[in-house]
C-alpha cells in the first residue's frame, strides 16, 4: 500500500508535460473561436479530440502548433514556447488533405523536412530512423519512387505521416487525417498508426469526427463544445491498449460510443 | 508444346494489333487532310482559277521545292527574331510576375500599365517600335517579345498564388524562409500555368516576328510574304505562310516535349 503510494508520487514527480494549455483564447475577429481553455497533455499520452462540427477542434491544433495566435492566455510545449517549440521541430502536423509536394516522389517528400531550413542552420533533430526506413514503417517500402498522384488516398496519408515522424517530433497533430479515407483504410491505418504511438513513443492529439474512430485510437478523448469552443469534458477510455479491430464488437466499447454520443448531444 | 507456342505468339499479336491501331487513329486526320488538297487542287484545274489568285497545291510544292534556298534564308532570321522574342519576352514577365507576387506595391503600379500596353494593338506599335530600334532585328525581337509577354505574366502571377493554403501552413510549421517557400513550393507548383503560358507565347512570338518584318525588313518570312505578295508570286506567298506555320509548330512541339519532361506530376 504504502509502495504503490510511493511509486504514485514519484510517477507525478517525473511526470513530463508534453503541452499546458492555460486559459487560453483564440478569435478571428470578433468571432470567439475558443475561450479559455485549460488542458496538460501528458507526454506519451494519445489524446483524440471530438466535438459538434465548429467547435475550434482543428483550431486548437493550430493554436498548440503556432499557425494561430492565442488573443489571451498561454500555450507550452514541453515548456517552451510554441514559436520555440516550432523553430525546434518538437512537434509536427498531419493535416486532412496529405499536402505532398505534387512533383515529388514519396521519398523526396519525406525528406522535405530535413532541406527546410538545413542552409540557415536551423538545428534539426535528426530521427532514429531514416527517410527510407521510415516509409518502411508506414507500409511503402518499394513505393520510394512513386509521384503522389501514382499513390491512393491511404498510401499518400501514409507518406504523410512518414513526414511528419522523420525529425521524431515529441508531439504529432493529426488533423483529422484518415477523415476522407474509406473504412477499410482507416482501420488499417488506425491500427498502423497505434503500432507507429507504440514504437515512438511520442505524444498525440487527433482530431477527428467519428466517435469509434475517436473511442478506438484515444487513451483520453476530449470533448469541446461549439459557440465559443469550451473543453466540456476529459474522458478517461480504459480498454486494454494493445487494441485490436475486434473490440469493435466489444459491449464497453459500445458503452463508450453511447456514453459519448450522449455527450455529444447536449452540446 | 502448344500453349507455350500461344504464349509465345500472343506478345507479337498485341504489339501488331497496337501498332495497328496507332496507324488506323493517325489515318483518319491525314486522309482529312489529303482529301481536303485533292478537292483545293481539282477545284482550281476545274474552274481554272488563275495561278496568281489562287495556286493549286502543286503548284505550291513545285515552288517550295525549287525556292527551297530562298525559303530557308528567309527563315533563319524570322527563327531567331522570333525565339529571342520568345526568350526575352518570357523571362522578363516571369520576373515581373515574381515581383508582383512579392510586392502588393509594385503589382498595384505597374499591372494598370502592363494592361494598358497589352490593349494596343500590336500592328498599332509595331510601327512606334520599328522607328525607336531601326530597321534591324532588334525592333523585330522586341515586337515578338512583347506580344509574348501579357499572357505569360499573368499566367504566371496566377501559378505563383496557386499554392494551397495547406502547403502554406505546412512550410510555417517547418519554419521556411520566404525563399525556401519560393524556390521549394511556390515556383514549381507555378510551372503547369508558366507551360501554358509558353504554349502560347511558342505560336504568338511568331506572329511578332512576321508582323514586325512587314513594317520594314529585307530578309524574313513576313518581308517574303509583303515581296511575293506585291509581285503576284502567289505558289510563293503560299509556300511562305506554310514555311511560317512550320515554324510555330517548332517552336510550339519543342515546349510541349519540355513540358512532358519537365512536369510529371
Amino acid at each position: 500500500m504504502n509502495a504503490v503510494d510511493k511509486s504514485l508520487t514519484q510517477e507525478q514527480e517525473s511526470r513530463i508535460i508534453a503541452a499546458s494549455i492555460s486559459e487560453a483564447s483564440v478569435k478571428f475577429g470578433t468571432l470567439t473561436a475558443l475561450r479559455d481553455i485549460s488542458l496538460e497533455i501528458d507526454s506519451g499520452d494519445f489524446y483524440t479530440i471530438l466535438g459538434p462540427s465548429g467547435c475550434g477542434k482543428s483550431t486548437l491544433l493550430r493554436l498548440v502548433s503556432d499557425l494561430v495566435p492565442p488573443a489571451s492566455g498561454s500555450v507550452k510545449i514541453f515548456g517552451k514556447s510554441t514559436e520555440a517549440a516550432r523553430l525546434a521541430r518538437e512537434f509536427a502536423f498531419v493535416f486532412q488533405d496529405s499536402t505532398l509536394l505534387p512533383w515529388r516522389n514519396a521519398l523526396k517528400n519525406v525528406e522535405l523536412p530535413l532541406e527546410i531550413g538545413r542552409k540557415r542552420n536551423i538545428k534539426l533533430p535528426t530521427g532514429d530512423r531514416t527517410p527510407h526506413e521510415l516509409l518502411e514503417l508506414v507500409g511503402l517500402k518499394g513505393r520510394e519512387d512513386a509521384l503522389p498522384h501514382e499513390l491512393s488516398g491511404g498510401m499518400r496519408q501514409r507518406v504523410a505521416i512518414a513526414r511528419a515522424l522523420v525529425c521524431q517530433p515529441k508531439l504529432l497533430l493529426m488533423d483529422e487525417p484518415f477523415g476522407a479515407l474509406d473504412e477499410m483504410t482507416r482501420d488499417h491505418l488506425n491500427l498502423q498508426l497505434l503500432d507507429i504511438w507504440k514504437e515512438t513513443g511520442t505524444t498525440i492529439l487527433f482530431v477527428t469526427h467519428s466517435i469509434p474512430e475517436a473511442i478506438f485510437l484515444g487513451q483520453k478523448v476530449l470533448m469541446l463544445k461549439a459557440n465559443p469552443g469550451r473543453v466540456k469534458d476529459v474522458i478517461n477510455i480504459d480498454l486494454p491498449m494493445p487494441r485490436k479491430i475486434a473490440l469493435r464488437e466489444d459491449p464497453s466499447f459500445n458503452n463508450y460510443c453511447s456514453q459519448l454520443r450522449k455527450l455529444l448531444e447536449d452540446c | 508444346m502448344s500453349t507455350s507456342e500461344t504464349t509465345i505468339a500472343k506478345p507479337s499479336y498485341r504489339l501488331s494489333g497496337h501498332t495497328v491501331k496507332r496507324l488506323y487513329n493517325l489515318s483518319i486526320p491525314l486522309g482529312t487532310a489529303i482529301a481536303l488538297l485533292l478537292i483545293w487542287q481539282l477545284g482550281v484545274r476545274i474552274f481554272n482559277v488563275p495561278i496568281y489568285i489562287a495556286p493549286a497545291p502543286s503548284d505550291v510544292a513545285d515552288i517550295f521545292y525549287r525556292e527551297f534556298p530562298l525559303l530557308m534564308r528567309n527563315f533563319w532570321p524570322t527563327f531567331m527574331e522570333s525565339v529571342a522574342g520568345f526568350f526575352i519576352g518570357n523571362l522578363t514577365a516571369v520576373l515581373i510576375a515574381i515581383a508582383f507576387v512579392h510586392s502588393r506595391l509594385v503589382e498595384r503600379a505597374f499591372f494598370p500599365i502592363a494592361v494598358f500596353i497589352n490593349t494596343i494593338p500590336i500592328l498599332a506599335i509595331a510601327p512606334i517600335l520599328v522607328l525607336i530600334f531601326g530597321p534591324g532585328m532588334t525592333a523585330k525581337v522586341v515586337i515578338a517579345a512583347l506580344i509574348c509577354f501579357f499572357p505569360t505574366l499573368v499566367n504566371m502571377v496566377r501559378g505563383l498564388q496557386s499554392v494551397s493554403p495547406q502547403a502554406l501552413e505546412l512550410a510555417r510549421i517547418l519554419s521556411a524562409s520566404k525563399s525556401e517557400v519560393f524556390w521549394k513550393i511556390r515556383l514549381p507548383s507555378s510551372l503547369p500555368f508558366m507551360f501554358s503560358a509558353l504554349k502560347i507565347a511558342s505560336t504568338t512570338c511568331v506572329i511578332g516576328a512576321i508582323v514586325g518584318e512587314w513594317i520594314g525588313a529585307n530578309v524574313g518570312l513576313g518581308a517574303l510574304i509583303i515581296e511575293s505578295t506585291f509581285n503576284f508570286r502567289a505558289p510563293l506567298l503560299y509556300a511562305t505562310v506554310f514555311i511560317s506555320s512550320g515554324l510555330s509548330v517548332l517552336l510550339f512541339v519543342s515546349v510541349t516535349i519540355a513540358e512532358k519532361l519537365i512536369i510529371r506530376w
